[in-house]
C-alpha cells in the first residue's frame, strides 16, 4: 500500500468539501502520508478467517412503534438556520453552476 | 477529632487564604451539609463560580459559563428544600458539562468554530437527567475540536492549562472538564470518552474519570464524534462523587437506539463495598502489553506501588497478555476517522452554524468547512473519507474492523483469568503545551493503554496512583472491567482510594498547587 500523494489529498479534500490552499495541501499531505503508513499496519493481521465487529455490544435490531410525538416546531427548526424563508432552509444555487 | 472539627479547621485555614471552604468540599460534602442545614446550594454554587471568576482567566476550562442560570437553579432547589420537598441524591451540587452536550438556549460549540454562537433547540438527555437531579449547571466546558485529541489544544477556542502545571496540557479532549474538576472550580464534571477523553485527562489531572459500559448512559444529543466508540460518563474528586453521578445519569433511553436496557449498575454501593470490605476473593490482571518499555519510570513506579496497595486489600494479582494491542491503535484511528466522517457530514452550513456563502451550494460548503474545521478535523475527516473509499475500504476500515475481533476476544480470554484488569491510564505525565500538537502521531500514542477499551465497549476508569518522583506530576491508574460490570471498577477503586488516602493522609488534589488569583 502507498502513501497519499498530495494530488490524492487534494481528491480526498473535494469529496469531504474541505476546501484546501496550496499551503494547507503542503502541510497536510505530508502528515497524512505518514498516518496512512501507521495504520496500514492492520491488514498485517486481518486474515479472512476474522469476522469483521462494527459494533461493540450485540445487540439485535431496536424498534419502536411507528407513531407521531412532540418535536421540534417549525420555528425551532430554523432558528438556527444561516438563512430560512417561508419555513424552509434557504442556500445558494444548487443546479447549473455554470448558468 | 470529630469530621465536623477537621471541616471547620479546614475552613479556617482555607479562609485565611482568601479560599471558599465549599470549592473544596466534595460533591458527598456537599449532599449532606445542604440536607443538614449548614449550607444552601446558593453559597455552594456561588462559591464555585467565585473560583471560576479567580482562576479561569488562567486555566481556561470553560468556554461558557452560566452564572444566571445556575444560581436560578440553586435557588428552586433551596426553596423547595425549605419547603420540605423530596430532593434527588445531588440536588443542588453544581456541575459542569463538556460542551459536545447539547444545551437548549446554552451555547454549544463542541469546541469548534463552525459552531460558534449556536444555541440548540433541544436537550440531550443527558441534560435532561442533570435538571432532573436538580444540579446547577455551571457552563460548558473545553475541549479539542470535535473531541479529537490528547491535549485541548485542537480546541478552536485556545487551549486549557493543566491546574498542576500550568504550561502543561490537561489532556483531552475533555481537558475542560477535569481541569474545572482540578481547578476547585466545579466538584463534577461530564465528559465524554471515545478513546480515552475522561480517562486520560483524569490521569494527568490528578482526577477520577469514568468510561462506563457502551450504552451505559444515553448519548442522544452528545455531537457524535464516532458512534460505535463514543461513550458520556462521570468526572470527579471522589470514586464515591463518580459513583453517585454516574447513577444520576445511567440508564435506558428510548432515544439512543444503543442505549442499554438494562438497571443501572450500583455504583456508590460499590465503591463503599470496596473501602469497608477490601478486595477478598477479587482476581486482578496486569496487562502485560500495558506496562514495561515505552512508559515512563515514575508511572510505572507509582503503578507497581497501586498494584501492592490492591494485593494488600486482598486481591489476588495475575498476569495476562493482550498482543492483539500492538494494532488496537492503528484500528482505532480508522475506524474513528470513517465514522467522524461521515457523523461531520451534518456540518454542511444550511441548517445550522457557520456559512461562508459562495455563489453555489457545493462551493458555500467547501469554503464553510475550510474556514470552520481546525487541522486535527480535517486530517481525520480526510484519513475517513480515504478509508472509506472504494479500492480501500476492505484494507482499511475491513481489517480494523477484525482487529476489533481480535481485541475483543484478547480481553475474553483475560477476564477468564481475572475480574478486573489494571495498567497505568497513560504511558507518561502530562507534556508540555506546544510539544505535540504539530505531530498527530506523537499525540496518537498518548492514548495507547485507553483506546483497547473503547474498541471494545467495556467501561473503564481512572484513579490518582500519586505524583512521578522524576517531576512531581500526577499519575493515573487504570481499572478495566467486562461490559455490564461497572460497579467493579467501583468496588476496585474505592479500595484502592482508601487505601492510598490512609498512605497520603488525604487525598492526592490536597497536594496540587495553589493557583493564583487572576481576578
Amino acid at each position: 500500500m502507498s502513501s497519499l500523494s498530495r494530488n490524492d489529498v487534494a481528491r480526498l479534500a473535494a469529496l469531504a468539501r474541505i476546501d484546501m490552499t496550496d499551503e494547507d495541501l503542503d502541510r497536510l499531505s505530508g502528515q497524512l502520508s505518514a498516518i496512512v503508513d501507521a495504520v496500514a499496519t492492520v491488514a498485517e493481521v486481518a486474515t479472512d478467517d476474522i469476522p469483521a465487529t462494527s459494533h461493540p455490544i450485540p445487540m439485535s435490531n431496536v424498534h419502536r412503534a411507528d407513531e407521531v410525538r412532540p418535536s421540534l416546531t417549525q420555528e425551532q427548526a430554523l432558528a438556527a438556520a444561516p438563512q430560512a424563508e417561508d419555513g424552509r432552509f434557504r442556500v445558494p444555487r444548487i443546479l447549473g453552476e455554470e448558468a | 477529632m470529630t469530621d465536623s472539627t477537621q471541616t471547620t479547621h479546614m475552613a479556617q485555614a482555607l479562609a485565611g487564604k482568601g479560599i471558599n471552604y465549599w470549592s473544596r468540599a466534595t460533591a458527598v460534602e456537599m449532599a449532606e451539609a445542604m440536607r443538614a442545614g449548614t449550607v444552601t446550594s446558593v453559597e455552594l454554587t456561588q462559591a464555585c463560580l467565585d473560583q471560576i471568576a479567580a482562576v479561569d482567566g488562567t486555566v481556561h476550562a470553560f468556554l461558557h459559563v452560566d452564572a444566571e442560570g445556575a444560581l436560578a437553579t440553586a435557588r428552586e432547589v433551596d426553596a423547595a428544600r425549605a419547603a420540605g420537598e423530596e430532593l434527588p441524591p445531588l440536588a443542588g451540587v453544581p456541575i459542569a458539562i463538556k460542551d459536545l452536550v447539547v444545551t437548549e438556549g446554552m451555547p454549544t460549540t463542541a469546541g469548534s468554530r463552525i459552531l460558534e454562537g449556536w444555541l440548540p433547540p433541544y436537550d440531550a438527555t443527558l441534560t435532561r437527567k442533570i435538571r432532573e437531579a436538580r444540579m446547577p449547571i455551571l457552563g460548558k466546558t473545553n475541549m479539542d475540536e470535535f473531541a479529537m485529541g490528547s491535549s485541548t489544544e485542537y480546541s478552536g477556542y485556545g487551549p486549557t492549562r493543566n491546574p498542576w502545571d500550568l504550561d502543561r496540557i490537561p489532556g483531552g479532549s475533555g481537558g475542560g472538564s477535569a481541569a474545572a474538576v482540578a481547578a476547585w472550580e466545579a466538584p463534577l464534571a461530564i465528559g465524554s470518552d471515545t478513546g480515552g477523553s475522561i480517562r486520560q485527562p483524569a490521569s494527568v489531572t490528578g482526577t477520577i474519570g469514568v468510561k462506563p459500559t457502551y450504552g451505559g448512559v444515553s448519548r442522544f444529543g452528545a455531537i457524535a464524534l464516532a458512534s460505535s466508540l463514543d461513550q458520556l460518563g462521570p468526572c470527579a474528586r471522589t470514586m464515591e462523587d463518580a459513583a453517585l453521578l454516574h447513577e444520576a445519569i445511567g440508564g435506558h433511553d428510548p432515544m439512543d437506539a444503543t442505549s442499554l436496557n438494562e438497571p443501572v449498575p450500583a455504583c456508590v454501593a460499590a465503591v463503599r463495598e470496596g473501602r469497608e470490605n477490601g478486595l477478598a476473593g477479587v482476581r486482578v490482571g496486569i496487562i502485560k502489553e500495558l506496562t514495561g518499555q515505552g512508559f515512563q519510570a515514575g508511572v510505572t513506579e507509582r503503578f507497581n506501588e497501586a498494584v501492592d496497595h490492591l494485593r494488600a486489600a486482598g486481591a489476588e494479582v495475575v498476569e495476562v497478555s493482550c498482543p492483539s494491542f500492538q494494532y488496537a491503535l492503528a484500528a482505532y484511528y480508522l475506524i474513528l476517522t470513517s465514522e467522524a466522517s461521515s457523523n461531520l457530514a451534518k456540518f454542511d452550513s444550511v441548517r445550522f452554524g457557520l456559512r461562508v456563502e459562495k455563489e453555489t451550494i457545493e462551493k458555500t460548503m467547501g469554503a464553510t468547512r475550510e474556514q470552520g474545521f481546525g487541522d486535527e478535523v480535517k486530517r481525520r475527516i480526510i484519513l475517513g473519507t480515504y478509508a472509506l473509499s472504494a479500492g480501500y475500504y476492505d484494507a482499511y476500515y475491513g481489517s480494523a474492523q477484525k482487529v476489533r475481533t481480535l481485541v475483543q476476544r484478547d480481553f475474553a480470554a483475560a477476564f477468564a483469568a481475572a475480574d478486573v484488569l489494571v495498567s497505568p491510564t497513560t504511558p507518561t505525565t502530562p507534556f508540555k503545551l506546544g510539544e505535540r500538537v504539530d505531530d498527530p502521531l506523537a499525540m496518537y500514542l498518548n492514548d495507547i493503554a485507553t483506546i483497547p477499551v473503547n474498541l471494545a465497549g467495556i467501561p473503564a476508569l481512572s484513579l490518582p496512583s500519586g505524583t512521578a518522583a522524576e517531576d512531581g506530576l500526577p499519575v493515573g491508574f487504570q481499572i478495566i472491567a467486562p461490559a455490564h460490570e461497572d460497579a467493579r471498577l467501583y468496588k476496585v477503586g474505592g479500595a484502592l482510594e482508601h487505601a492510598l488516602a490512609q498512605k497520603w493522609g488525604g487525598p492526592l488534589m490536597s497536594r496540587a498547587p495553589e493557583l493564583e488569583v487572576t481576578r
